[in-house]
């Protein structure tokens, strides 16, 4: 028997983009390959770096803070976007949160008004809105027609608006979501997901780090995987406990002063 | 002379703080606090002016209160009778509240010099009543993200509040923290004191993960550590030359730990070197014990006397404390942010042998709404045999279980009980006698925690030490 071929995953910015605990989605995809005898490699790809596409076969882009938005967005958009949607397109998965999901957009306008131009994976775009959105969250979806919650915590001001070319991650329960008005969240193109849930959102809804997991060793082996289930039961408790949570408010738990 | 509506507000605010401490709702501060504002608004600026020593303000993310309650203890030391804010009580009406309830009724101070601890964001609320001698800026770490935004908020708010200082006042600052030494910048009116670690044993080579200040503040170019203490805090440059950390006026030269006995501190300072077997353990108590030395010093205090109060300072309610119980020992220290976690974990694994944890997790809104921090913490330092049993508690334990559990810590060894008496029972049981049972809440859990001991009987309700 040959040994499975390890998994290459790429955390993009993970100096600058690094807040909410999104690296939590980083530790959930490395163990839970590993709890099934998968390797994974995860490389750093920061400011000034070279992105591969063929050497990524599983993205991540977290959320950060204004000013290191700012930075990173210099430096992604162009030749690290093309190279992320060459990866896309070619059968990756990535997972985008908050500041990532919008980088990856077709354009995002800054606070002071100015609209820049998004790497254009995800056909949406994103504004600044007029309140802050902070709160725990309950999304709901149906990826392959089977109904499925996502828990997490979102905390944006920006509100996304969804083009033609793109489909929502889910619809939203309990929260904001992509804009606060039309009830979806996040955004699916091929084998990428981005959203606006923090939390960290993989430990919490291990199905979507296994989904991710899934797609990428297809695009690494070329043939389709079977990932053997796991003990989930913490995982499992931490989702539920959540979800009766924001059910039981009403709503939200808690929204922020502002 | 004292005006009659001042006279009137301070009765009143008296009145008011007697009367809800009759009726047990705690300390009664915050009542008459939020009174005397609108009875008489000039009332802080009025008291405060007439302390003879004048007024040191600390504010940072962490350690506002161990280094303040720290000042307090070394003013006594000196002689001085400081009026200070009580713990947790640090905006604008728990300032009010002190110097109300410091004063005479013909509205003099009874004490003679003032001490503040202030939340990050009132801060340039209270520069506007308060003058201080002293201020003094601890650090900016990521806290509660969902109230604050970010630590560019922060700073950004304290460059507005740096940039009104006077001369009358000696802004000591974090040499060692980028956010808090790029204020200098914009600081012309005060005098300029820094206080940093110099002992390159004290620090590693390399940054954690999750560092909240990445950036040059002063061109935004990336930042380079020549060596890194704890979060950002370090020996940091610029990549493109333009701001390098400063050799400190205060320093702390040597570190030698002794485990979660403390640490025996060498001090360099403009007015001549001391030694102090500081009983506060971890290199973020030896921040503190700097920040204390720094404003002291400011304020007068002969450093022997700093030494003496270094020496003989125990901790401050719920920051630290030790509480013997069912003949073990509970190690009760809040936790509050990724960098303050991690730091605790570093002091506790400093001990030999297993460790049993009590983890207790809330979100209400004075913990932070957002939990996803905990993924910033360094729990990675408990893998493999390093606990015994982790008892996770509080209305997010599941949340943290599960956070210990990507971490590397067997799930046999993890358990979930959110009601915090039987958490605490779990965890007592599971320590033998003579052994330490680690219990590290968040702010309303630490409240939690303690009215569990209280109803037992172990512990005094907070507002009467
Ligand atoms: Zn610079």
């Amino acid at each position: 028997m040959t040994l499975p071929p390890r998994l290459r995953i790429v955390h993009l910015y993970p100096d600058l983009m690094s807040v909410y605990g999104d690296r939590g989605n980083i530790l959930a995809l490395v163990r839970r390959a590993q709890w099934r005898g998968i390797e994974v490699d995860v490389t750093g790809v920061t400011v000034g770096d070279r992105l591969d596409p063929d050497e990524a076969d599983l993205i991540f882009f977290g959320g950060g803070q204004d000013r290191e938005q700012a930075v990173v967005s210099k430096d992604f958009v162009g030749e690290k976007g093309e190279a992320t949607i060459e990866a896309v397109e070619d059968g990756a998965a990535l997972l985008a949160i908050c500041g990532g999901y919008q980088l990856l957009g077709r354009t995002y306008t800054t606070f002071d008004g100015q609209e820049l131009p998004g790497a254009g994976l995800f056909d949406i775009r994103s504004v600044p809105g007029p309140r802050r959105h902070i709160g725990n969250a309950l999304v709901e979806t149906d990826l392959d027609g089977e109904s499925r919650t996502l828990v997490g915590f979102e905390n944006h001001s920006g509100c996304t608006y969804l083009g033609d070319g793109v489909r929502p991650l889910g619809k939203v329960l309990v929260g904001a979501g992509n804009n606060g008005e039309d009830r979806t969240e996040g955004a699916v193109y091929r084998g990428a997901y981005g959203c606006y849930l923090h939390g960290s959102l993989l430990p919490k809804n291990p199905w979507l780090a296994d989904r991710l997991l899934a797609i990428a060793l297809r695009r690494r082996t070329g043939a389709s995987v079977a990932l053997p289930a796991l003990d989930d039961r913490l995982e499992d408790d931490a989702h539920r406990a959540v979800e009766q949570r924001v059910r039981a408010a009403g709503g939200r738990v808690q929204s922020g002063a502002w | 002379m004292p005006s009659p509506r001042l006279s009137a507000a301070l009765l009143a605010g008296r009145g008011a703080a007697a009367l809800s401490r009759r009726l047990g709702r705690g300390g009664g501060t915050v009542i008459a606090g939020h009174l005397v504002p609108r009875m008489a608004p000039r009332a802080l600026r009025d008291l405060t002016r007439q302390l003879p020593l004048g007024s040191a303000v600390v504010s940072g993310t962490n350690g506002k209160t161990t280094t303040t309650r720290l000042i307090a203890h070394i003013l006594r030391q000196a002689g001085h009778h400081p009026v200070h804010n009580r713990a947790g009580a640090n905006l604008l009406t728990g300032l009010f509240s002190a110097v109300v309830q410091d004063a005479s009724f013909f509205g003099r101070p009874r004490s003679d010099v003032g001490l503040f601890e202030v939340d990050e964001a009132t801060l340039p609320g209270a520069l506007r009543h308060i003058e201080p001698r002293v201020l003094l800026l601890l650090n900016i770490f990521r806290d509660q993200l969902d109230r604050y935004g970010e630590v560019h908020f922060v700073a950004g708010i304290w460059q507005e509040a740096v940039a009104r200082l006077g001369a009358a006042t000696t802004l000591a600052v974090n040499a060692d923290d980028p956010l808090v030494y790029g204020l200098v910048d914009h600081a012309r009116g005060p005098r300029l004191l820094t206080y940093g670690v110099v002992d390159r044993s004290a620090g590693s080579p390399t940054l954690p993960h999750a560092v909240d200040a990445r950036l040059c503040p002063r061109c935004g170019s990336a930042m380079a550590y020549d060596l890194a203490f704890y979060g950002h805090l370090g020996w940091f440059r610029c990549t493109a030359g333009d701001f390098t950390r400063p050799t400190p006026d205060v320093a702390v030269t040597r570190v030698d730990p002794q485990g979660d006995a403390g640490s025996l501190l060498t001090f360099r300072t403009p007015r001549g070197g001391f030694t102090a077997e500081f009983k506060l353990p971890g290199l973020y108590n030896v921040y503190n014990a700097l920040a204390a030395t720094a404003a002291c010093l400011a304020l007068g205090v002969a450093p022997a006397t700093i030494g003496r109060g270094l020496e003989t300072f125990t901790a401050a309610f719920g920051r630290l404390e030790r509480i013997p119980i069912e003949r073990r020992e509970l190690y009760l220290a809040l936790v509050k942010n990724p960098v303050g976690f991690t730091e605790v974990l570093r002091t506790i694994l400093q001990q030999p042998g297993r460790r049993t944890l009590l983890l207790v997790i809330n979100d209400q809104f004075a913990d932070g709404t957002d939990i996803s921090w905990l993924w910033d913490v360094d729990f990675e330092s408990l893998a493999d045999d390093r606990v015994n049993l982790a008892v996770c508690s509080g209305i997010r334990a599941e949340d943290m279980s599960v956070r210990l559990k990507y971490a590397g810590v067997p799930t046999e060894r993890i358990r979930v009980e959110n009601d915090v008496r039987a958490a605490l029972e779990i965890a007592l049981q599971a320590a033998e006698e003579g052994e330490t049972v680690y219990a590290l809440p968040t702010y309303t859990a630490m409240l939690a925690v303690r009215d569990v001991l209280r109803q037992t009987g172990y512990v005094r309700g907070f507002w009467e030490d």
